[in-house]
């Protein structure tokens, strides 16, 4: 694992902006050879997320080669709906950048067959060869997408029903009103990530320090469902100082003094233009 | 040899099932193609500010178009998996909604209350001029008349749309005969009526026909205007109350009968009086009926209101406050006489009276820059300013919101504005009909 920490959420979200624009840059995205993205929703990415969108308007990455697939979308929210995923990802990067909708896959909790869906989800991502880099956050119960705490480790995309710890967590994009509150959500599996060639978690914030520590200086437990990631041979954890709050002092000096590393991952910063 | 002909001789060998491997082709390589329509979904990027009802939206929002209209362009990725095929760079311009301007006589030499042979012409030019000030759609008016002019002018003009051609027709505004003698303006005494019996009837043969008419403004205190009101109302024409001695209660019971709109307030009409309001009360009326609101006409010229009476008004009613021109023939000539009507005008400088008097004739300003004054004398914002010459005329018209709006759905007639509201170029349907500079 490398842990990356940097100051505050905005260094954070850069980092973690540059290290994706890199790995496109660097990949040589072609009509005959996709980068597969995997993408998350909330607060957290969205830093991130106007980062990259400031490189695409500098000309310094494109999306024309890149296929996206996003972790999750809520059941029965209607698509439009200004909290459903689809629409958090439209506003805050799709419509900002040079994506092909075509390629931008989100899954959609209105289908007919919920289950048929999530099949034919893992079945994209498969078409697709695989997620080349899977971009996810943790909620404050060490969850990752919706893979709530007693979701299998080895889990694929499902239909999983909210702990109320997310359905607290989530209503204050509902007016506070518990009751509307999506209770279920379309997600991928812990093992549908862990099949990805790299895993990129971002964590900020005071309220997911817990979450952190018990991710990565426990044991992989399916109670903190982050933790399955020890198990993955590339991941990277990007996150702020509040972050880091409860983990030990030895493991931030050790992976702060691993900055310099780290760094070289994103600088130099690459461009398309230079190609 | 003949067109077919030669169609024949140059594509008799292609085969029929050739045209699938042109539709694969063309998917492949013309994303856009995919649908049966055209998918011209023309993205407007980098515009300063859309005002909508919810607010004016932050800098690079991007508005799409497609087929003459807004188009919900979340609807187009998710939907239909599509995206624009053309850009407009706005450069920070602020995208407003066509303006309506639902009170122009004339312009550029033109007077629609000429009873000519070519009106039709006459409008469509002035139509085309309009363009210049950022009016997608009107009304033209005429005033007060004698019947053989309505007979040869009304059916020479039809509602239609705008277009490269000029703003769109929305239909006339017919301003008199049947207004008071005591508040006639510059309209011509002796082509005053009043409502015989019959009405409806009555009208109908003073005008001859009211099927492309959108407006008729009366005076509600002459006797018999009550089921005249209401049965024009009833047939969808706006009628609105100006050029009357009319007091409250006459202004009130006509709009309880259907009228909706107050030609140019304050001009023509009682001045507010602290124990009878007049036509003025409607502003804060409390005899409106529920659901039903009462719009009220403004010249923003600097001429034919006092800025203290503009402000006013607009602080007691400011979503009832409908920016119109007047404007008259002289509109967009040099000074001089030229003829309004049935009467002859003199322009001073921004003033036009009625030949040898003081009396104002109308207006030669613009409806941009009607905007611009109304801003400046209102201190209102940016979005008021401009929901007063497009959102209030078409919610009078009930045209709202396909036009007026720039809601998913709305007809995309746009006016491109520089942040001192000065028109850099117009849109209709989507379509590009006017820019500065060319």
């Amino acid at each position: 694992m490398r842990l990356v920490i940097l100051d505050d959420y905005d260094l954070a979200s850069e980092w973690a902006a540059k290290y994706i624009r890199n790995r496109i840059v660097q990949f040589k995205p072609s009509a005959d050879r996709f980068f597969t993205l995997g993408l998350p929703t909330g607060s957290t990415p969205y830093g991130c997320y106007q980062k990259l969108i400031e490189y695409y308007r500098h000309g310094d990455i494109s999306f024309k080669y890149v296929k996206t697939f996003n972790m999750d979308e809520y059941v029965g929210l209607p698509r439009a709906h200004p909290e459903s995923y689809h629409s958090y990802m439209w506003n805050n990067f799709f419509k900002h950048i040079d994506i092909d909708p075509a390629n931008a896959h989100i899954l959609d909790g209105n289908a007919q067959n919920l289950e048929e869906e999530c099949q034919a989800y893992e079945q994209k991502i498969a078409e697709a060869g695989g997620i080349e880099l899977f971009v996810g956050g943790i909620g404050p119960d060490g969850h990752i997408a919706f893979n709530e705490p007693g979701s299998s480790l080895v889990s694929r995309t499902r239909v999983k029903t909210l702990a109320k710890d997310t359905i607290v967590a989530n209503a204050r994009f509902f007016g506070n009103d518990l009751s509307k509150v999506p209770t279920m959500a379309l997600t991928v599996g812990v093992g549908t990530v862990m099949d990805a060639k790299e895993v990129m978690i971002l964590i900020t914030g005071a309220h997911k320090a817990f979450a952190l520590y018990k991710a990565i200086e426990e044991g992989v437990n399916h109670m903190w469902t982050v933790s399955a990631f020890q198990q993955h041979p590339r991941t990277i954890f990007v996150c702020d100082e509040d972050a880091t709050l409860e983990l030990r002092v030895k493991t931030v000096k050790y992976f702060k003094g691993l900055m310099h590393v780290h760094n070289k991952l994103v600088d130099p910063v690459l461009s398309i233009k230079d190609q | 040899m003949p067109l077919l002909q030669a169609m024949e001789q140059a594509c008799g060998d292609i085969q029929v099932t050739a045209i699938h491997a042109w539709f694969r082709h063309a998917r492949g390589y013309f994303p856009g193609a995919q649908r049966e329509k055209t998918l011209l979904a023309m993205s407007m990027r980098s515009c300063g500010q859309t005002p909508t009802d919810g607010g004016i939206h932050e800098p690079t929002e991007d508005l799409w178009v497609r087929e003459g209209r807004i188009l919900d362009p979340e609807k187009l990725f998710f939907d239909e998996q599509g995206y624009a095929d053309k850009h407009v760079d706005c450069e920070g311009s602020i995208i407003a909604p066509g303006f309506i301007d639902v009170q122009i006589n004339g312009g550029y030499g033109i007077d629609f209350s000429q009873a000519s042979e070519d009106v039709s012409d006459g409008v469509s030019f002035v139509a085309k001029k309009i363009l210049e000030h950022g009016v997608t759609s009107f009304c033209p008016t005429l005033v007060t008349s004698p019947p053989e002019v309505y007979h040869k002018v009304l059916p020479q003009v039809t509602v239609h749309d705008g277009g490269p051609h000029g703003a769109g027709v929305l239909g006339f505004h017919l301003e008199g005969p049947f207004i008071s003698a005591e508040k006639k303006g510059a309209h011509p005494e002796k082509y005053l009526r009043t409502f015989k019996s019959g009405g409806l009837e009555h009208l109908m043969e003073v005008y001859g026909s009211l099927d492309d008419v959108a407006i008729v403004t009366l005076a509600p205190e002459l006797p018999g205007s009550q089921s005249v009101v209401r049965e024009l109302s009833q047939r969808g024409i706006t009628v609105s109350l100006g050029h009357s001695a009319a007091d409250l209660s006459q202004a009130e019971e006509a709009v309880q009968q259907g009228a909706s709109f107050i030609t140019h307030l304050f001009n023509a009409m009682l001045p507010f009086h602290h124990r009878d309001p007049g036509i003025v009360g409607l502003l804060t009326s409390d005899r409106i009926p529920a659901g039903r609101a009462v719009y009220y006409g403004m010249i923003a010229d600097g001429i034919h209101t006092n800025p203290a009476a503009l402000r006013i008004a607009h602080r007691a009613h400011p979503s009832g406050l409908v920016l119109v021109t007047d404007a008259i023939t002289a509109m967009g000539l040099p000074p001089g006489r030229h003829t309004l009507g049935q009467q002859v005008i003199e322009i001073q400088g921004l003033h036009a009276y009625v030949a040898g008097t003081k009396t104002l004739s109308g207006s030669i300003a613009t409806m941009d820059m009607c905007v611009r004054h109304f801003k400046q004398a209102s201190g209102c914002s940016v979005q008021e300013a401009l929901e007063a010459a497009s959102l209030h005329p078409a919610q009078l018209l009930g045209i709202s919101p396909k036009k007026g709006k720039l809601d998913y759905g709305s007809d995309a007639d746009l006016v491109l504005l520089d942040e001192g509201l000065n028109v850099k170029a117009t849109y209709i349907s989507g379509e590009e009909v006017w820019r500065k500079g060319q």
